[in-house]
């Protein structure tokens, strides 16, 4: 069993009557809302976090992107995984990711994973996520008809651009390159692996099945919600004839720990509340748009009944009940993951190790608890499959060491005492 | 006077008949040369001597945006910047730049640079090149034709993203947007400095004059050759009636400081030979689509960087021609501080863009030179433009203000440190 | 009188109203299509041989991807008036349909005999944002399309069928045309019109409801200063969709200006 921590970078500050007096976290929700000296804090606080789940032995940390909004604020994932690439030493950078059609040309992707991929010394976990409809048709203007057609010819390129030898061109639809000649060209061969985001587009499952990407389910609702999307990812595979390991699907799901179920309730429904209630509260209209989801996942999603329209409003009862969130003693959460990653068959556990508003010394706690009390009783899972998913790095070893970095101990700066004795021209 | 620490990130490894061999660096350099193992040695190398410049006082660290060569090997330089921002503390993180005809739609740029602004704690100097022929024609096809018009409109959208207070819609000519709201916006207000980098386009001159932009002129033919394109410039400030500021202008020099002139003779030759020869070794239909430069620039006559007349005028030069013609400025720290001052005196320049590490230049020498020229060479030149003041560098959160990153050393956590999976398997649970 | 025609060798296969006789009418219907009650239609139909398409992509008619852009959609509209043999014609457009219908006029100026522009999109003016129609909900669009949003049509448009098969077949199909519409309007419904709006020979008449709250009537002036031979009327008690909201008087004023 594989664990990647994961962030996405909420803004922590939202007033509290920001769903009464506001109708989207996305798309048009209101600038002045944004402080960027808090922001600077933030995305400190943040990657801080990242840093201390490599030192605490997750397999992967993980960031995203998003645009114009509170609930993920990254627009670029990449400057993030760049900033971690030498401040982190083992875990994979998990970039879950590039929402492809959004860069034209797509060879960027290509570049900027290259780059990505070489600092780490192989690190890197490349995710080609098609964008939600709020980030790619209302955001970033994409004609929601063609948004999936540029985004597979998207992909063939990033993926020929990673794997010719020579130099070639590409005439595509949306793209014509006369000379694409990717320099540098990725640390891992033939590529990083590709893991393929979705939220329960049937089509997607075809496409990682048909490519053998790992297929990373991303939903905020909790493994009992998720088992249909799950079997219905497996069942594709079967009939495909792909062997059911467990390490081709990865799952995102919420989970803290505290000492006892008590305290954690205590300590983090107010973050929870924050998250569900304020950093989703997604104007309907931007949640969607004509073409975004094909007719089929349409037509299918119709028949299953899914429902259209989240809750209201989630109590902390609601979260944990219906299993959104796994909270809890270090016990309970051991057993409750288990029974989720069980029935979800699920190899890669992606988790979020801060909620919403959570406070740093509460994630800390999150995360230490997590790794120290749940993980390594979980480690066994799955130990009869091969994670074909995960990067292979270049050995320690071979992995160039960054100098060393201390802020507290000012030692080569020259310049101070140098500046003391100004210049003086010569007489 | 300031200075920045340049970084082009060469690929070292070029083989010695490079030139014989091949017809470019850029554009179609063959994928096989790149080898990735040596490509990471390479990129932490060259963040280490970057983050080493912060430490040693160097006002600014610069990072450029260049596609499919081996002359400089940073296609996002955003990817650089960021790598820097958490392991550096003072210096500026120059961007010089985003091409921002290359990303569609460009609120990309946008935001990139609000992040590293927000990052870093408002230490960003933004950075809007048109970009070469080779990377914006041919490695990413743009058509020459329309570049310009396209980076305009990049232009008018980035900074309408970044100072307007509501969304609003914009209706561009190459980029239709209904709702520009960006999250997050930039730290500094209105919004970072921002330099041009401009290689002789007489339009650049207008356009920096006109909105206030500094100038960041990057040639490689040196002070001597960068004299006539200078003078262009502060003659378009002069007639539009700005301040002849020195900080309006950057510049790039390729420097190197040795204990002697021999010194350095001997240790940098090579290098630049290999920079010269190799790194700038471009294919000449690669050098200048047509359209790419507008006929105004041609008209009046100004060399391009790159290409075959370029290449000519640099045939067959030795340590001692790059030396005279101010290629390079070069020698013992007396030397070079003398040669500066000329230098920066006669070009009316206040923001020096040192070019340190050159084509092939192992670490070692870097060190050396970055070293002697920190402290021999910078202080004694700081005095210069001292009557000026400088409205192009950023203005960060005070240092108290500002995140401190936590220490990455394990024992002086709380926690017990890394938990490594070998331990964690003895921990399993009973069956 | 409902058709299917195969139209350029069988790449499409388009479901078209087709009815009366005399002189030919071409009419583009806007992004939301045809409703399937379309009385203005019958009406004109007493003095022309009117043609209503189904935009691929719409309804029963197929080949929606080969009708990507402008040029595509211009393409297919000669198509299909070559094969039915109809050398020039009177054209009406609709909100999108305007668009497309002002494009076709502009593209050949010798198909197009007289042109009606019916609350058109295909401009931008900066002062005057067209809101986003693709954002909105049923009753938010309503009050966008309507002058009287509570009146028994605009009640009829939000209505929501009860049962659920006749629900998703609604959305599926309101889905599919709003994808199609997306091409020529997503994310801002300018594609180059004011490039090309100068070749309009045709005499073109504009016809907007005076409280058309998704292109605001200011929009009448634009097309105007930009089309030679044009002239504009303004009608009241009507929002974006006039000839809904007001029949009689939107049937009258067109008849004249055919006619005339």
């Amino acid at each position: 069993m594989k664990f990647t921590a994961f962030h996405l970078m909420s803004y922590p500050n939202l007033p509290s009557d920001f769903t009464e007096r506001y109708r989207s976290v996305w798309v048009d929700i209101p600038r002045a809302l944004y402080d960027p000296q808090l922001g600077h804090r933030i995305y400190n606080e943040y990657l801080d976090q990242l840093e201390l789940a490599d030192r605490l032995g997750f397999d992967g940390i993980g960031v995203n992107e998003h645009h114009q909004n509170a609930y993920g604020l990254m627009p670029s994932p990449n400057i993030m995984a760049a900033a971690l690439a030498r401040r982190t030493r083992h875990a994979s950078l998990v970039v879950l990711g590039n929402s492809i059609a959004l860069y034209n040309p797509p060879i960027r992707v290509a570049e900027e994973f290259a780059m990505l991929d070489v600092i780490s010394g192989g690190r890197l976990v490349a995710g080609f996520p098609v964008g939600t409809a709020m980030d790619t048709n209302y955001c970033y203007g994409e004609i929601p008809a063609t948004l999936r057609e540029k985004y597979r010819e998207a992909h063939d390129l990033i993926i020929r651009a990673w794997t010719e030898n020579d130099i070639f061109s590409f005439n595509g639809k949306y793209n014509k390159l006369r000379y694409v000649n990717l320099w540098p060209k990725p640390l891992q061969r033939p590529h990083p692996p590709v893991w393929i985001p979705g939220g329960g587009s049937i089509e997607t499952w075809d496409f990682c099945a048909e490519h053998d990407y790992q297929y990373s389910f991303l939903s905020f609702f909790g493994y009992v919600a998720a088992k249909k999307v799950a079997d219905g990812y497996w069942e594709t595979m079967a009939r495909k004839g792909k062997p059911l390991n467990p390490y081709s699907m990865a799952f995102a799901q919420g989970v803290v720990v505290a000492p006892t179920d008590q305290e954690a309730e205590r300590d983090f429904a107010p973050h929870a509340d924050y998250f569900y209630n304020r950093c989703l509260h997604i104007h309907p209209n931007f949640a969607d748009a004509p073409g975004y989801r094909t007719l089929n996942s349409i037509r299918a999603a119709l028949q299953s009944g899914l429902p259209v329209k989240l809750k209201q409003h989630y109590s902390w009862k609601d979260l944990v009940d219906d299993g959104i969130i796994i909270a809890g003693s270090p016990r309970t959460v051991r057993e409750r993951l288990r029974e989720a990653m069980k029935s979800l068959n699920c190899g890669h556990l992606i988790t979020g190790i801060h909620m919403g508003s959570m406070p740093p010394e509460l994630v800390r706690q999150n995360a230490e608890l997590f790794a120290r009390e749940v993980m390594p009783y979980l480690r066994d899972m799955w130990s009869e499959w091969e994670d074909k998913w995960s990067p292979h790095p270049l050995p320690e070893s071979e992995r160039a060491e960054p100098a060393p970095v201390d802020f507290r101990r000012p030692g080569l700066e020259h310049n101070r005492i140098i500046s003391a004795t100004p210049w003086r021209p010569a007489k | 006077m300031k200075f920045t620490w340049f970084h082009l990130m060469p690929y070292r490894f070029l083989p010695d008949d490079f030139k014989d061999k091949y017809r470019s660096v850029w554009v179609d350099i063959p994928r096989h040369l790149y080898d990735p193992r040596l490509g990471h040695q390479l990129y932490n190398e060259y963040l280490d001597q970057l983050e080493f410049a912060d430490r040693m006082g160097f006002d600014g660290l610069g990072v450029n945006e260049h596609h499919q060569n081996a002359y400089g090997l940073m296609p996002s330089p955003n990817i650089m910047a960021a790598a820097l921002a958490r392991r550096t503390r003072r210096a500026n993180l120059v961007v010089l730049g985003n091409s921002i005809a290359l990303y569609h739609p460009p609120i990309r740029v946008a935001e990139e640079f609000a992040m590293l602004d927000v990052l870093s704690g408002g230490r960003l100097v933004a950075g809007f090149p048109v970009g070469t022929s080779m990377d914006t024609n041919f490695c990413y096809g743009e058509v020459p034709a329309t570049l310009r018009e396209k980076y305009h409109e990049a232009h008018d959208l980035i900074v309408k993203a970044w100072t307007e207070e509501r969304v609003f819609a914009f209706n561009g000519k190459f980029t239709k947007l209904r709702y520009v709201n960006l999250w997050p916006k930039p730290l500094q207000r209105p919004h970072p400095p921002i330099w041009i980098p401009g290689g002789g386009s007489l339009e650049t001159w207008d356009f920096c004059a006109d909105h206030g932009y500094q100038y960041s002129f990057l040639s490689y033919f040196g002070y001597k050759a960068g004299k006539k394109v200078a003078d262009g410039y502060w003659g378009v400030m002069a007639k539009k009636n700005k301040p002849l500021n020195p900080y309006s202008l950057g510049f790039a020099q390729v420097v190197a400081v040795a204990e002697t002139d021999q010194q350095a003779e001997r240790d940098y030759s090579p290098h630049m030979d290999y920079f010269y020869n190799r790194c700038l070794h471009v294919y000449d239909g690669f050098a200048d689509a047509p359209g790419y430069r507008t006929l105004t620039t041609i008209k009046a006559g100004f060399l391009g960087q790159v290409g075959a007349r370029a290449a000519l005028r640099r045939e067959g030069l030795k340590w001692k021609d790059f030396l005279d013609g101010g290629y390079v400025i070069a020698g013992s720290p007396r030397t070079v501080r003398d040669r500066l001052r000329d230098a920066l005196t006669s070009l009316n320049c206040g923001h020096l863009m040192v070019l340190i590490q050159l084509g092939s230049m192992p670490p070692e020498l870097v060190r050396k030179s970055t070293e002697l020229f920190a402290r021999e060479v910078m202080p004694f030149l700081r005095d210069l433009w001292n009557e000026w003041e400088d409205k192009w560098s950023p203005h960060p959160l005070t240092e108290n203000e500002r995140a401190i990153p936590a220490s990455l050393d394990d024992s002086s956590t709380e926690t017990n440190g890394r938990y490594n999976s070998a331990l964690a398997g003895e921990n399993r649970p009973a069956k | 009188m409902r058709a299917q025609h195969q139209i350029g060798g069988g790449r499409w296969q388009v479901e078209l109203e087709l009815c009366g006789s005399g002189d030919p009418l071409l009419y583009l219907h806007g992004a939301g299509g045809l409703l399937g009650v379309d009385p203005f239609l019958a009406e004109l139909s007493k003095d022309f041989k009117v043609i209503a398409p189904h935009l691929p992509g719409y309804g029963e008619s197929t080949g929606g991807e080969l009708v990507e852009d402008v040029v595509d959609a211009c393409l297919f509209y000669h198509q299909l008036l070559d094969d039915l043999g109809i050398a020039s014609t009177n054209v009406i457009g609709h909100s999108m349909g305007g668009m497309l219908a002002a494009e076709l006029a502009a593209l050949d100026v010798h198909r197009v005999k007289k042109l009606v522009l019916v609350s058109p999109a295909g401009f931008w003016l900066e002062q005057h944002p067209i809101p986003d129609p693709f954002a909105m909900d049923l009753p938010e669009l309503a009050a966008h399309l309507f002058h009287d949003p509570k009146s028994p049509l605009a009640q009829m448009f939000t209505t929501i069928p009860s049962d659920p098969q006749q629900l998703a077949d609604m959305y599926v199909e309101r889905t599919k045309r709003l994808t199609q519409a997306s091409r020529f309007l997503w994310p801002i419904p300018d594609r180059g019109l004011k490039k090309r709006a100068w070749r309009i020979a045709a005499p073109t008449l504009l016809v907007w409801g005076e409280s058309d709250r998704l292109i605001p009537p200011v929009y009448a002036g634009e097309f105007a200063s930009r089309i030679r031979n044009c002239r504009s009327v303004t009608i009241k008690h009507a929002g974006h969709m006039v000839m809904y909201e007001q029949p009689e008087e939107f049937v009258r004023i067109v008849r004249d200006f055919l006619k005339g």
